[in-house]
């Protein structure tokens, strides 16, 4: 089984693509479970149903890449290999957690994979990838800069100004636009001109390609072509990946903008179950396999809870601290 | 009512006797508002006066700007406060100058309605309150209601003024009055008395600040959510605390303020912001000119910490009745 030009999807590899997206989904199955015992509170906005474009992209970076997020990045952080035990305890609020608890669900940030974090500001992060990837290209090192943002982002200033600069200056950006179709509550064709994300891109001399977002194969495709040439010294890329959330915008959200059938349709075409019917029926897995990964997954989401539940709070007198550098005048 | 459907009222009747009103915003429309307070206006109005716009603060504002030197008066929703920078230069350099620069020929009165405040678990990035920098800001005027009956009048009034207005909706009031004690259960506005809002068209004068409570002792300024935190620390304390909800930052009713603070000669602002620069700095100094030989004690500050507002430590971050009763203390004792 593999695609033209495509890395062959071994056994190895579709456990290890599988594993990647069902520790997301119960990552995140675990959390909205959590808000209902108000263990995590707040605003929390959960990734079911993407879960095939943060697994197929992540698996075609380093180590020297860096990474840009949205509010729901929970999955973009799982993906790229920060420990769910911290992801979990800063849900929670605690000291153990990546951000000391300060910044909870939307604000995860994570040095040591190179994780710029999630945020809350609707395009807020674009222009910061700009940033990532033109320090890099001055600094003569070879990691590329990879931003996640919805199809709502499109619409804002940021996005327009970071897809010009990128172009102009020729710079490793990998803009990945996870487009599910509706911002909140607001669907696509009811706020933007234009639908297609991938041909404003291309307005401005951006290599763009649609992608279908429920397929990580063809995610991971279609990044591994676009790593290459960025790596290659070629200018930005944008993929615009088609997919759907299945869940609430938020915990807030009766989701009186969508029809249950039309959510229902995509579920049906969801990540998991898509490829994990695709795999089974290449030979490459067995159910067996499938039982044990969703075991190890859960297994690894109870140890989270656990370290999260075992965690403390940072002391109220440290909430200070970094406001400004402690060293230096 | 509670102020979600006050304020839904208030922009009801505005829709209704003004055709040149519009309503605009990201999810207002269709969607009915991320709080709903635009709940089932597009439906009735139709899509010509109630806008889905997209995710585009800017935009937003910019647009909200050319309809209203062009006849209109738009009422623009920013779905948080903490997402109004993206409009800030419109609002800075073209909002707020536009009757200025023109020598009086052109002026947009626009209203900016936004939620501010902590309270609900927001975190950084969906509690801030951001009203001194707007305050700071020549041309535009300031409002910020602590209840649903002021929040209809003082929208109403937003909306007929010649200005631009920005009109900060303290999102913790939305569904009943919060004394700053999170573990007590939740009070419907049905149980204040400013929850009974007429029906019909009335207006709040902006720029007039209301004596919430008479007393002699001391007086407290405030607005927003903590107006109700502010009665409850004085009730503790057993303090027969005046209390003045500010209402309008801009323009500021001083002499209401002053007046008190020169007949009780002790004083204390307090605000959910930050301290440092924030509007409280401004209340005092402009306390301390008016009344510096009535006072007995500093003027004492009641805020936010000067820190981003930390996600899991909501409530030390939030200025609640302790801290309130500690500086109406100091204001009480120092001699």
């Amino acid at each position: 089984m593999s695609g033209a030009g495509e890395a062959p999807v071994v056994r190895e590899r579709a456990l290890e693509l599988l594993r990647g997206m069902l520790r997301i989904r119960q990552f995140e199955d675990r959390c909205a479970q959590l808000y209902g015992e108000q263990k995590i509170r707040g605003f929390l906005h959960l990734y079911n149903g993407q879960e095939a474009v943060a697994t197929g992209v992540m698996e075609c970076l380093g180590p020297e890449d860096s990474i840009v997020a949205t509010y729901r990045e929970h999955g973009h952080a799982i993906a790229r290999g920060i420990p769910m035990t911290t992801l979990m305890a800063e849900m929670y609020g605690k000291r153990e957690g990546v951000s000391r608890g300060r910044g909870g669900s939307m604000h995860l940030f994570d040095a040591a994979t190179r994780f710029y974090g999630g945020n809350a500001i609707v395009a807020g992060g674009l222009p910061m990838a700009v940033g990532l990837a033109l320090a890099n290209r001055l600094a003569r090192r070879s990691g590329i800069a990879v931003c996640f943002f919805g199809e709502g982002a499109a619409a804002e200033g940021e996005f327009h100004e970071s897809l010009n600069l990128a172009a102009l200056w020729h710079l490793p950006v990998l803009f990945v636009c996870e487009n599910n179709l509706y911002a909140m509550g607001t669907a696509l064709a009811r706020s933007q001109a234009t639908t297609d994300i991938a041909v404003r891109a291309r307005t401005y001399t951006l290599e763009a390609q649609a992608v279908d977002g429920m397929d990580v194969l063809a995610v991971a495709a279609a990044t591994r072509r676009a790593v290459a040439s960025l790596r290659a010294g070629g200018g930005p890329v944008l993929l615009e990946c088609r997919t759907y959330r299945f869940r609430a915008h938020s915990m807030f959200d009766a989701q009186l903008y969508r029809e249950r059938e039309e959510v229902e349709a995509w579920r049906e075409r969801g990540p998991l179950i898509s490829f994990t019917r695709r795999i089974k029926a290449a030979g490459l897995i067995t159910e067996d396999d499938f039982q044990r990964l969703q075991a190890e997954a859960e297994a690894e989401v109870d140890a989270a809870v656990v370290f999260a539940e075992s965690g403390e709070w940072e002391p109220v007198e440290d909430l200070g601290r970094f406001v400004y550098a402690e060293t230096g005048a | 009512m509670n102020m979600i459907q006050a304020l839904n009222s208030a922009l009801d009747l505005m829709l209704e006797r003004d055709s040149a009103v519009v309503v605009m915003g990201e999810d207002v429309g269709y969607y009915g508002g991320v709080f709903r307070v635009t709940d089932g206006l597009q439906r009735k109005y139709g899509e010509h006066r109630v806008l889905d716009t997209p995710i585009a603060e800017g935009g937003i504002v910019a647009t909200a700007i050319g309809m209203a030197v062009n006849g209109l008066k738009p009422v623009a929703e920013v779905q948080f406060a903490d997402y109004i920078y993206p409009a800030y230069d419109q609002i800075v350099s073209e909002l707020a100058r536009l009757r200025y620069r023109s020598a009086g020929e052109f002026t947009a009165p626009v209203t900016i309605r936004t939620p501010c405040g902590g309270g609900i678990r927001g975190g950084q990035t969906h509690s801030q309150s951001p009203e001194a920098i707007f305050a700071h800001v020549s041309g535009l005027k300031v409002v910020m209601p602590s209840n649903p009956c002021d929040a209809k009048g003082l929208l109403i009034a937003a909306i007929e003024a010649p200005d631009p207005v920005i009109f900060f909706e303290p999102k913790r009031l939305y569904n009943g009055p919060f004394d700053g004690d999170p573990d007590k259960p939740a009070v419907p506005w049905s149980t204040h008395p400013k929850g009974e809002v007429p029906d019909a068209y009335y207006r709040v004068p902006l720029g007039k600040a209301e004596v919430v409570r008479q007393g002699e002792q001391i007086t407290l300024v405030t607005y927003g959510t903590m107006v109700h935190v502010c009665e409850a620390a004085a009730r503790r304390l057993g303090l027969d605390a005046e209390i003045i909800d500010v209402r309008s930052m801009v323009p500021l009713d001083i002499e209401t303020i002053a007046a008190s603070v020169q007949r009780t000669g002790r004083c204390v602002v307090a605000h959910e912001a930050t301290r440092f620069a924030g509007f409280g700095a401004e209340l005092s100094a402009s306390i301390q000119e008016h009344c510096f030989w009535s006072l007995e004690a500093p003027i004492q500050r009641v805020a936010g910490w000067d820190t981003p507002y930390p996600h899991a430590f909501e409530w030390e971050y939030f200025p609640g009745q302790v801290r309130v009763m500690r500086a109406l203390e100091a204001a009480m004792e120092a001699q």
